[in-house]
C-alpha cells in the first residue's frame, strides 16, 4: 500500500470520528454515531496493518486479543454507579500507551523514519517528549483520581505547605529536562522526563476533593487526547493529531462547563484545597434552629396528592444505588396521575452526564429528565421538590450568601416549590462544609434516611 | 498541493488547528444527556494512539522497542474494546417513553 493510499484512508478514518462525536447530539443518532467510531477505529488499525513495515501479525494478534478480551470483559461486568472510576481507569491506559509509544520511538527512532538511535531530528524529540511528558502525566492523575473515586485513597483533599512551589519547581524541571535532550540525547534524560512526569501527575490530583471529580476526570480525558496529539507530531500522522484534537477539545469544554456549573475558575479547581475541613463561614448558628422531620408515610402522602413533583438526584443517589427505587416511586406516582420530572444539575454526581446515565439504567425516560435551565422556573408552579442524596446544589446561600464559599454557584430554585422534601442521613453539611438553610424553613420536611431505603418505603406506602 | 520547503511542523499544526475548530464546534452540540458516553467515546477514540504502537510492534526481529510496542498494543485495545463496550451499553439505555 502506499503511502498515499493509507494517508488517504487515514482521513476517511478521522471523519468517522468525528462523526461518531457529531451523533452524541442527541439520544437517537448516539447508537449510530459509536458505529461510526467504530468504523473508524477499525479503518485505521486495519491501515496500519497494511503497511509494509508491520509484519509481526502474531506479535500484534496476541496483543489485541489479550487488550481486547480484557476490555470486554471490564466493559460488560462494570456497574454503571463505577462509571468514574472505570473512565479514570481507561485514561490511565491511554497515557501509559502513550508513554510505551513514545519509548518504542525513542529507541528504535528508524521505524518512523525520524533518524537514528540517539540522533533522531531535534523536532521530533521535542515532540515526542511532550507526548512522553502528558502520557505519564495523564497515567499517574488517573490512577490517583481512581484511587479517589473508588474510595481506595481518601477523598479530602490532601495540602502541604509549599505544594504549589514545588509543583512550580518540579515543572520548570520538566521543561528544563526536555530543552536539554534536544542538546545532549541520551538514555538517562529520556526516563528523568518520564519519571519525573509521573511524580507531577501525583502532585496535581492530590490536593482536589472528591467532589471536584467533574472537572478532574475531564480535564485527564483532554490530557489523554493531548498525549495522543504529541505522538501525532512526532509520528507526523495526520489521523493521531485529529484525534488528539478532537479529544482534547471534548475534555476542555467539559472542564469549562463543570467549573461553570460550580462557579469556580479553572484554576481555582486545579489548585485544589476545596472542601476540605468544614470551613467555619457564614453564621453557624444552628444551634436554636428548629428542624421538622417527616416519616415516608408522610410524603407519600403528600406527594399522591401533588400535581407535579420535581425530584432532584445527587451523587448520595448513586451511593446507596436508590435509582431502580426512585424510579418505580415515580412511576407509581405517574400512575396516580402526578407529573413527574427529574432536574439534573450540570455537576450532580462524580462525571458529567453521570445521573441521566444512572436514571436510563433505571429505565427513566429521557424526556423526562431535564437540565437546569430547562426545569429551573419551573420549581415555582410544582407542589413538592424531592431531594434525593444532593444537597449543596439546592442551597440558597449561593444566592443570597456573598460569604458562603458556594456563592454564586447556579443552584437548582427547590425553595420555590411548594413543599421540599429532603432525603439526607444526618444533618451533616454538604461537601462545600455549608449549612443548608432550607432544612430550617417552614415547608422543608427532612426525611432521616439512606435513600434507597426511603424509596423502598415510601414505595411501600403508595401501594 | 505544493508542500515542498513547508516545515512537516507546520503542517501538523494547521492540522491541529483545524481539528481543534471542528471539535469545538461539534462538542457544544453534544446534549448534556450524553456526557459521559462522550467521555467513554472520546477514550476509545483517542486509543487511536494504537497506530503509533503497531508500527512500533510491527518489525519482524524482536527487540525492546517492539516489546514497548506490544505492551501499548495491549493497553490500547482494552480501551478500544472497553471503550466502545460501555459506550453502546450506556446508550442502549436511553430510551424513550414506552
Amino acid at each position: 500500500m502506499t503511502d498515499n493510499i493509507s494517508a488517504v484512508l487515514y482521513l476517511v478514518s478521522s471523519i468517522f470520528f468525528i462523526l461518531a462525536l457529531r451523533g452524541l447530539s442527541s439520544p437517537d443518532s448516539a447508537r449510530q454515531g459509536n458505529v461510526f467510531g467504530i468504523l473508524g477505529m477499525v479503518i485505521a488499525v486495519g491501515t496500519t496493518l497494511a503497511l509494509p513495515s508491520v509484519l509481526s501479525y502474531e506479535v500484534i494478534l496476541a496483543g489485541i486479543v489479550i487488550g481486547g478480551g480484557i476490555g470486554t470483559l471490564i466493559a460488560r461486568k462494570i456497574e454503571m454507579t463505577s462509571l468514574p472510576q472505570l473512565v479514570a481507569g481507561f485514561h490511565s491506559l491511554v497515557g501509559l500507551a502513550a508513554c510505551f509509544v513514545a519509548a518504542a520511538a525513542f529507541f528504535r527512532p528508524e521505524a518512523y523514519g525520524i533518524g537514528t538511535f540517539l540522533n533522531i531530528n531535534t523536532g521530533s524529540l521535542i515532540e515526542m517528549s511532550i507526548g512522553l511528558a502528558i502520557g505519564a502525566i495523564t497515567f499517574t492523575g488517573s490512577i490517583i483520581a481512581f484511587g479517589k473515586l473508588q474510595g481506595l485513597i481518601t477523598g479530602a483533599p490532601l495540602t502541604f505547605p509549599g505544594q504549589h512551589a514545588l509543583n512550580a519547581i518540579l515543572g520548570i524541571t520538566l521543561v528544563a529536562f526536555v530543552a536539554w535532550i534536544t542538546v545532549e540525547q541520551n538514555e538517562s534524560i529520556f526516563w528523568s522526563i518520564f519519571i519525573l512526569s509521573l511524580i507531577i501527575g501525583i502532585l496535581i490530583i492530590v490536593p482536589i476533593g472528591g467532589a471536584d471529580m467533574p472537572v478532574v476526570i475531564s480535564m485527564l480525558n483532554s490530557y489523554s487526547g493531548w498525549a495522543a496529539c504529541g505522538i501525532g507530531f512526532t509520528l507526523g500522522n495526520s489521523l493521531l493529531i485529529v484525534t488528539g484534537a478532537l479529544v482534547g477539545s471534548s475534555g476542555a469544554i467539559l472542564s469549562y462547563i463543570m467549573c461553570k456549573g460550580m462557579n469556580r475558575s479553572f484554576f481555582n479547581v486545579i489548585l485544589g484545597g476545596f472542601g476540605g475541613e468544614s470551613e467555619t463561614s457564614g453564621a453557624s448558628t444552628t444551634g436554636d434552629k428548629t428542624i421538622k422531620p417527616g416519616s415516608a408515610e408522610d410524603a407519600a402522602f403528600i406527594m399522591k396528592n401533588a400535581s407535579s413533583v420535581i425530584i432532584v438526584p445527587g451523587y448520595g443517589m448513586a451511593v446507596a444505588q436508590a435509582q431502580h427505587a426512585l424510579r418505580e416511586m415515580g412511576e407509581l406516582l405517574k400512575a396516580d396521575g402526578v407529573d413527574v420530572r427529574y432536574a439534573i444539575h450540570p455537576v450532580a454526581g462524580r462525571m458529567p452526564g453521570h445521573m441521566n446515565v444512572l436514571l436510563a439504567e433505571a429505565n427513566v425516560p429521557y424526556e423526562q429528565v431535564l437540565e437546569l435551565d430547562e426545569i429551573n422556573r419551573d420549581f415555582a408552579q410544582a407542589d413538592v421538590a424531592f431531594v434525593i442524596g444532593a444537597n449543596d446544589v439546592t442551597n440558597p446561600a449561593a444566592k443570597t450568601d456573598p460569604s458562603s464559599p458556594i456563592y454564586g454557584m447556579p443552584i437548582l430554585d427547590v425553595e420555590n416549590a411548594k413543599t421540599v422534601l429532603f432525603i439526607k442521613r444526618s444533618m451533616a453539611s454538604g461537601y462545600a462544609g455549608v449549612d443548608n438553610e432550607l432544612f430550617f424553613r417552614d415547608n422543608t420536611m427532612m426525611l432521616f434516611s439512606d435513600a434507597k431505603s426511603m424509596c423502598d418505603e415510601i414505595v411501600q406506602a403508595l401501594n | 498541493m505544493q508542500t515542498e520547503g513547508v516545515d512537516p511542523l507546520i503542517f501538523g499544526v494547521t492540522v491541529l488547528v483545524l481539528a481543534c475548530f471542528v471539535g469545538y464546534y461539534v462538542v457544544w452540540r453534544v446534549t448534556p444527556a450524553l456526557h459521559s458516553p462522550l467521555m467513554s467515546v472520546t477514550n476509545a477514540i483517542s486509543s487511536v494512539i494504537i497506530v503509533g504502537a503497531l508500527i512500533a510492534a510491527g518489525p519482524a526481529e524482536a527487540n525492546f522497542a517492539q516489546l514497548m510496542g506490544f505492551f501499548a498494543v495491549v493497553l490500547a485495545s482494552i480501551n478500544i474494546f472497553g471503550g466502545f463496550i460501555v459506550t453502546q451499553r450506556m446508550l442502549s439505555m436511553f430510551k424513550k417513553k414506552r
